[in-house]
């Protein structure tokens, strides 16, 4: 069985190259386009890993990683947050709140889908 | 013993005395006589003795009613003439008895009277010296004065407690607030917390003492607020210590601070407009750059992805280049001031610069230079001398070179830029020529510098090039430079008012705390505010209102003319004829001013922590407490008031209007019937009765008002 991978992110043109990218590595891969969505794919899709950007609508990428993390049955889902703030103190902030990791945009694909095979376990 | 007393047992020794020798005579004559003689007598007497006494007794009556008043005026008369006395010893020593009175009295206080006018001369001499003596010290505060006015920081000084002991007129300028919002005004004696958050100065405070603790020796600690009227201050700190004792150092004991303010309004909205500049250009181009790189990458990475898929990573790429594109051209031009290069640039007139191109010109190269056009409202930010230099520069090898011998320099804004040409007129100038003088080190005059034109002008982020001439206008070089979109604000400082010495006052680092019981302070410790209102009439509580309040503080017994309050009040209801004629306030100049409902709560805090003072207060005070509850300000302070404290003073002088007693105390009149005007001579008639209360033992806020009000009873009684 294929690893699952939930895209939480609104802006289609980043997104283009992540379901791609995603679906390259053989996963299998779904899109939420706002905060409210990534949580309803949480319960129904059970992603092993979420990409999740910060600047999501409805619910930002904090809340989400948030309620995530507060569900006992997700606890295995990875989180991988997307930003394009680079600030340090935002990063300590991802990370405290539960993320696996946290990743500045613009990032370089390569790195990205090796940090998306290494928490999910696989061989890079 | 009363003066009634007195009078009473004088006279009734007088009578005995007279009765006694009427007595021991008719006791003679009784014993000379023969019996029958005496019978007779006693025959011819007896019948009448009722008449005899009734005779008696009518004499002394009108002999004590002829006695009276002469005892009487010699000894009011008397009492006057101390109270005189008094007035020259202790307020007015020019002051001279009247003329009046029995012979006697007259003499006496000619006596005194020529007495006073040698102790006034031994005075005058002794003052002379002390005048001398106080002349150095007096130049040296000037001096100080002097050199804090000129410093284009504010200065503040304060005691231990945060009253201000010493400020200059930026100080005061940079926390200006219009006459009718709550803020407290810069004044001697007032709190500094007025002004600035209390615990912002008390955290300076503390790092001070920990650095103190540290080792460091004056520690200066800054910080920055905003004021009320909205700029941006950076504050330094630093402790003024008093050093105790013969031995000093260990001594030193906190005695205040020093606050010295800049006025960083510009670099604070010059920085937060960089930050958003700054942040909109990180930020806003991470997302669209994330998005072309991945794109990028997964077009390498899998060249043999489907053709759909490839025409939407291409779109994908050119859709984003395209915004960044357009990002980064609105980010510019928004931010255009804020990007740029920071450098000590200074704010410098157009028209002064090319005055100062234009003498340089003419004195070192002995070349023409006119002014053709320029545009005098253009600000710079430039670096006048090597523009200056650089001008010169040019002018200098278009001469050697081509043998110009005038130039015309014209300026004019174009956008956010200045344009100045240096301008000239028939010489053929190659339009390569200025690329190879720009980058040489400029050399004009017989000055060397090591720096090129070029450089100059990428310093001030400018650009120059040759603007070839047509026919209707000659060929220049044309330099653009970044213009400042208004004149700095730092020019419009204030004018230095004169007079200076009335902004300090040390001797307030000697003050205690405010202390609650203010009645058990002495006179001359506490701090006034010494007003008069103008009114439509005189009954307040017929609907006359104020349309004035003038006002001056007196603090440590000086009256500060320069922190004055005045303020004009719409009454809202028209002026009486008769009324104009006192104050001359007409309707018209009331016309735009504030309601009382407005300026009541400004003049509070104007008065706030101080003793009232007003002349006839009890008028003034009524006016201001009918206001009470229209506009919820309450004067609780206590309240002086000169004409009482005047009755207390002189009881047996019936004059105590305030024009009286300015001149009997010796206070110029200046201005009176303006609101202003009356509070000052207020003002100085109170300090000029300090000393004379003193005299009585009246010494503290307490004791006056008691005074005062036995007084004020005792007016009321009669």
């Amino acid at each position: 069985m294929p690893h699952k991978i939930l895209i939480a992110d609104d802006e289609p043109n980043i997104v283009v190259s992540l379901e791609f990218l995603m679906k390259q590595e053989g996963f299998d891969v779904r899109v939420a386009p706002d905060g409210d969505e990534a949580l309803a794919q949480m319960a129904d899709f059970a992603p092993d890993l979420v990409l999740l950007d910060v600047m999501l609508p409805r619910r930002n990428g904090f809340e989400v990683c948030q309620e995530i993390r507060a569900h006992p049955e997700w606890r295995e889902a990875k989180i991988v947050m997307l930003t394009a703030k680079g600030r340090d103190i935002e990063m300590q902030k991802g990370l405290a709140l539960g993320a696996d990791a946290y990743i500045t945009k613009p990032f370089s694909t390569k790195e990205l889908t090796a940090r998306v095979r290494k928490l999910l376990g696989e061989r890079a | 013993m009363s003066d009634r007393a007195a009078i009473v047992i004088a006279f009734a020794v007088t009578l005995a005395i007279v009765a006694a020798v009427a007595g021991l005579t008719g006791g003679f004559v009784w014993a000379g006589l023969r019996p029958d003689e005496r019978a007779a007598a006693v025959e011819l007497l007896a019948p009448r003795a009722g008449l005899l006494a009734f005779v008696g007794l009518i004499a002394t009556g009108l002999a004590s009613l002829a006695v009276q008043p002469v005892i009487r005026t010699y000894f009011t008369g008397a009492r006057r003439l101390a109270e005189e006395a008094r007035i020259m010893l202790d307020a007015n020593p020019d002051y001279r008895i009247a003329r009046a009175g029995a012979p006697g009295l007259r003499e006496l206080g000619e006596a005194v009277n020529t007495l006073a006018e040698r102790l006034r001369g031994q005075r005058e001499e002794v003052e002379a010296r002390i005048a001398a003596a106080k002349a150095s010290v007096e130049e040296e505060r000037n001096r100080l004065a002097a050199l804090m006015s000129e410093l284009i920081q504010g200065v503040l000084v304060c005691n231990a407690e945060g009253r201000i002991l010493l400020y200059n007129a930026r100080a005061r300028q940079l926390f200006d607030t219009d006459s009718t919002t709550e803020a407290a005004p810069v004044g001697l004696g007032r709190s500094i917390f007025g002004l600035i958050d209390r615990n912002l100065v008390v955290h300076a405070l503390d790092a001070i003492a920990q650095r103190c603790a540290q080792g460091d020796v004056d520690p200066v600690v800054q910080f920055l607020t905003a004021t009320r009227g909205g700029r941006w201050l950076r504050i330094h700190v630093a402790q003024v210590r008093r050093h105790a004792g013969r031995d000093g150092a260990e001594a030193a004991e906190e005695a205040g601070f020093v606050l010295t303010l800049d006025d960083v309004t510009r670099a604070v909205e010059d920085d937060s407009r960089r930050d958003r500049a700054l942040h909109s250009l990180s930020e806003g181009i991470r997302a669209p750059l994330a998005n072309i790189r991945a794109a990028v990458e997964s077009l390498l990475e899998y060249a043999d992805m489907a053709e759909a898929q490839r025409a939407r990573f291409l779109g994908v790429i050119a859709e984003e280049a395209r915004a960044l594109s357009s990002q980064l051209d609105r980010t510019m031009h928004e931010h255009a001031d804020a990007l740029k290069t920071r450098l000590p640039l200074e704010s410098v007139l157009g028209t002064d610069l090319i005055g100062a191109a234009q003498r340089r010109i003419e004195s070192r190269l002995g070349m023409r230079a006119e002014v053709e056009t320029a545009d005098a409202s253009v600000w710079l930010e430039a670096e006048s001398f090597s523009l200056t230099q650089g001008l010169a520069y040019l002018a200098g090898r278009l001469k050697r070179e081509f043998g110009v011998e005038q130039v015309r320099f014209r300026l004019e804004r174009a956008g956010r830029h200045a344009q100045l040409d240096l301008a000239w007129h028939g010489a053929a100038v190659p339009p390569a020529t200025l690329r190879s003088w720009e980058e040489e080190p400029m050399r004009a005059g017989g000055e060397d510098s090591p720096v090129s034109f070029k450089e100059v002008i990428e310093r001030h982020a400018g650009e120059v090039w040759h603007n070839v001439g047509d026919g209707a206008r000659a060929p220049c070089f044309r330099i653009l430079l970044p213009a400042m979109s208004a004149e700095p604000a730092q020019r419009r400082v204030a004018p230095v008012i004169d007079s200076r010495p009335e902004y300090y006052d040390f001797d307030l680092f000697r003050q205690p705390g405010q202390s609650p019981d203010l009645d058990s302070r002495p006179l001359a410790e506490l701090a006034y505010t010494v007003f008069d209102t103008e009114t439509t009439g005189l009954e307040p509580s017929a609907g006359d209102e104020i349309i004035a309040i003038g006002a001056v503080r007196i603090v440590n017994l000086r009256l500060l003319r320069h922190e004055a309050y005045e303020q004009l009040v719409d009454p809202r209801r028209p002026l009486a004829q008769a009324s104009i004629r006192i104050h001359g306030i007409t309707p018209e100049m009331l016309e735009g001013q504030p309601t009382i409902d407005r300026v009541l709560p400004a003049f509070l805090k104007f008065s706030e922590d101080t003793v009232l003072i007003a002349h006839n207060a009890a008028f003034d005070m009524r006016f201001l407490q009918l206001k009470e509850a229209a506009t919820g300000v309450r004067f609780t302070q206590p309240v002086l008031d000169t004409l009482l404290l005047s009755e207390v003073l002189h009881p047996n002088i019936r004059e105590h209007r305030l024009e009286a007693i300015a001149e009997r105390l010796g206070v110029n009149i200046v201005g009176r019937h303006t609101a202003l005007g009356d509070a000052i001579v207020t003002g100085e008639v109170f300090l000029r009765m300090v000393p004379l209360l003193a005299e009585r033992g009246i010494r503290t806020l307490g004791e006056a008002r008691a005074a005062a009000e036995k007084t004020f009873y005792a007016r009321v009684k009669y």
